[in-house]
């Protein structure tokens, strides 16, 4: 496929994933990706914390847009921000002519109780704020302090089991509210979130069987119940397979006029089998999620580094690009 | 503080606690310290959170449901568990506090009581503080319809980003209830419609076209029906904290040696000594294993001369653990000190995933010292 078809597909790429399975990761790789296809990057986290902006070696975000990653060499500028529901209460209602209320709604701690009584509020409330971003995109709108709009707004969802309830609030509240403001919210984000050419959903997992399985069963949810479009899944943290591992270390480093040290061949031979047995594991996970997802799987590598910085996120967003080159043009049959 | 091991928490704890951010492996080492229970001679359950079937493929049970199952096995204790049902639990408290049958249907048919008792966040980590105390005080029906007591309640946290919202979910609850916005909402009932300020009318009104009127009108009537349960529910509140602060629970608190888990355990063990409640043990899961001494510098060079030939990828795979096992170890140093004197034990990212209860043997064989 096509690096740039896969990137204009929809303005809007959610990210979603279990905890764990590095969904910030695949959240800061796909953003510099686009960036350095000439796509002025938006990254948008909602739960706070999410590390997003010490992948790219920056300061925690905060609600009003940062750079992350200059423009430079050809790429475009990666921004970012943090969405909370506060911030964005306060805007909708000013938007809503409540400016006079609002900061005493806040103030207050009426936000908790108006949040309990409309559950999903919150939720909304947030996509509600990606939508309007989306919408600035589209009509090219400059924001008061002179940043253009984004031309690929990427998502880090919340964890996986929160993603489908927080992807779900819209139809939820639609359901307890039919008239007023938030019913139009809802309805608003609903649009974009089933509307593909607006808005794709990259699950993301590891190549192990619980969190196979459970993307599975997270894609099945979000397709029938919230009726997003998935993109293709990202499957973060593959071993880059080895051949060679079975060879007798003793042997091998004969033939190589190496001598090892005491010790040295049984280390070896045991790292050699434990990644072995990883590699093989990993194929069947990849092999039974192909069987059970029928989406194109993106395949990021294991770096073997706990802590992942600038230069990582663009050797992970290196190899995003070519997995989506690898994966095959969808064919086009007329509807 | 005596210092105890997991296997000493095991055989003399009546609740552990295990609490850490999600994915890093809290359901699987609640599964193996309950097991240990049973294998000790205790009658433990094992209560998991997380929706996803994880925990009864693991056990080899077809489905985990509100009900407690029992699990057979060879042991001489009883390991039984349940799956957190966060809306039949809220259910049962209504039907518990209810002053009579009219007013707990009132509510349970209220529509803004059927959302937040389904779908609320924060109401998974209260009502799973309410059914370990449930557990712990009164045991479960079994399917047999028998009461059954326990002497060990294991609890997986929910996974929260924060996984102090659970220890502050019941005392949220206790102020909401005294939320002076509740007061207000709450005071055309109690003033029966009269005495109504008029401050707080136009407030009302102000969240009503926020909201739309028909929320603001189904919370009033939940409201209302809740008016007198308000009490039962804050001594109830009161007593899961006391049991969380008691002296008979423990913490265990769990991570994965990533910057990130890392540092949310540490900030949760500092919030656990500040509410005088010590963390009893880390476990850091998925620790990349370390294979044999060496020096890091020595094996990438090694590889890098190799380049190519068999034993040079035998080299530079050595290479990648042993970085890979080196900065897990950095990452959890501080921690290790944060949670001092309680124990740390490494559990080893294993050659095969944990699936059944052999793989269960296996984690527990690193986490009981075996």
């Amino acid at each position: 496929m096509d690096p740039a078809s896969f990137l204009h597909a929809s303005r809007v790429v959610i990210v979603a994933g279990k905890g764990g399975v590095g969904k910030t990761t695949v959240t800061a790789a796909l953003a510099r990706m686009a960036a350095r296809e000439g796509l002025s990057t938006l990254v948008l986290e909602v739960e706070g914390k999410s590390g997003i902006a010490g992948l790219f070696e920056k300061a925690a975000l905060t609600y009003d847009e940062v750079v992350l990653c200059p423009s430079g060499d050809g790429a475009a500028e990666v921004r970012g921000r943090t969405l909370t529901p506060d911030d964005a209460l306060l805007e909708y209602l000013e938007d809503h002519g409540l400016k006079r209320v609002s900061r005493r709604l806040v103030a207050t701690g009426a936000m908790d109780v108006v949040a309990t009584a409309a559950p999903g509020i919150k939720d909304i409330l947030l996509l509600g704020k990606v939508k309007q971003l989306e919408r600035a995109g589209d009509a090219g709108t400059v924001a008061p302090d002179g940043t253009a709009p984004a031309d690929l707004i990427v998502l880090d969802a919340p964890a996986a089991g929160h993603a489908i309830s927080f992807l779900l609030s819209a139809r939820g509240l639609l359901d307890a509210v039919r008239v007023g403001p938030v019913s139009t919210q809802a309805r608003d984000v609903l649009e974009l979130l089933t509307d593909p050419a607006r808005c794709q959903v990259v699950l993301v997992t590891l190549p192990e069987e619980t969190p196979v399985n459970e993307l599975v069963e997270t894609a099945f949810h979000l397709e029938d119940r919230v009726g997003v479009s998935l993109g293709p899944v990202v499957v973060n943290g593959v071993y880059p397979v080895l051949g060679d591992l079975d060879v007798d270390p003793v042997e091998a480093a004969a033939s190589g006029d190496t001598t090892l040290r005491s010790g040295e061949g049984e280390a070896l031979a045991a790292a050699a089998a434990f990644r072995s047995a990883r590699q093989t594991l990993q194929a069947e996970q990849l092999g039974r999620l192909a069987e059970a997802l029928p989406l194109p799987q993106l395949h990021l590598p294991f770096l073997f580094r706990s802590d992942l910085g600038l230069a990582d996120v663009d050797l992970l967003a290196d190899a995003l690009r070519a997995a989506v080159i690898a994966v095959p043009e969808p064919s086009r049959s007329a509807p | 503080m005596t210092e105890r091991t997991l296997s000493q928490l095991v055989a003399e704890q009546s609740v552990i606690v295990c609490a850490g951010s999600g994915g890093v492996g809290k359901t699987t080492t609640a599964a193996v310290l309950a097991l240990e229970g049973a294998r000790q001679g205790r009658k433990a359950v094992v209560v998991t959170i997380d929706p996803a079937k994880r925990l009864a493929d693991t056990l080899g049970i077809a489905s985990l449901s509100n009900q407690a199952t029992k699990i057979e096995g060879d042991w001489p204790g009883e390991l039984w568990a349940l799956m957190l049902d966060v809306k039949s639990t809220f259910d049962d408290l209504i039907a518990t506090y209810a002053g009579d049958a009219a007013q707990a249907k009132r509510i349970l048919e209220n529509r803004f009581y059927r959302n937040i008792s389904g779908a609320l966040s924060g109401t998974q980590e209260y009502m799973a503080g309410e059914k370990l105390y449930e557990l712990h005080e009164l045991g479960a029906e079994t399917p047999d319809g028998v009461r059954t007591r326990f002497d060990l309640v294991i609890v997986d946290t929910p996974p929260t980003r924060n996984a102090l919202d659970f220890l502050d979910a019941s005392r949220r609850l206790t102020s909401f209830l005294d939320h002076r916005v509740y007061k207000m909402l709450m005071a055309p009932t109690r003033a029966y419609m009269k005495a109504v300020n008029v401050a707080a009318q136009a407030f009302i009104r102000t969240v009503g076209r926020v909201v739309g009127g028909e929320v603001l009108d189904d919370a009033l009537s939940f409201f209302t029906a809740f008016d007198g349960m308000e009490d039962g529910f804050r001594e109830r509140a009161a007593h899961v904290q006391a049991l969380l602060g008691a002296d008979g629970t423990s913490f265990v608190l769990v991570a994965s040696p990533r910057r990130d888990t890392v540092e949310e355990a540490a900030f949760f063990a500092d919030k656990l000594r500040t509410s005088d409640l010590a963390v009893a043990g880390l476990v850091v899961n998925r620790m990349h294993p370390r294979f044999g001494g060496g020096t890091p510098g020595a094996d990438r060079q090694r590889a890098r001369t190799l380049v190519g030939s068999p034993i040079g990828t035998l080299y530079a795979n050595l290479a990648d653990f042993r970085d890979m096992a080196d900065g897990e170890e950095a990452h959890i140093a501080g921690l290790t000190g944060s949670v001092a004197p309680a124990p740390v034990v490494r559990v080893p990212f294993l050659a095969e995933d944990v699936h059944d209860l052999a793989t269960l043997e296996q984690i527990a064989a690193h986490l009981f010292d075996r």
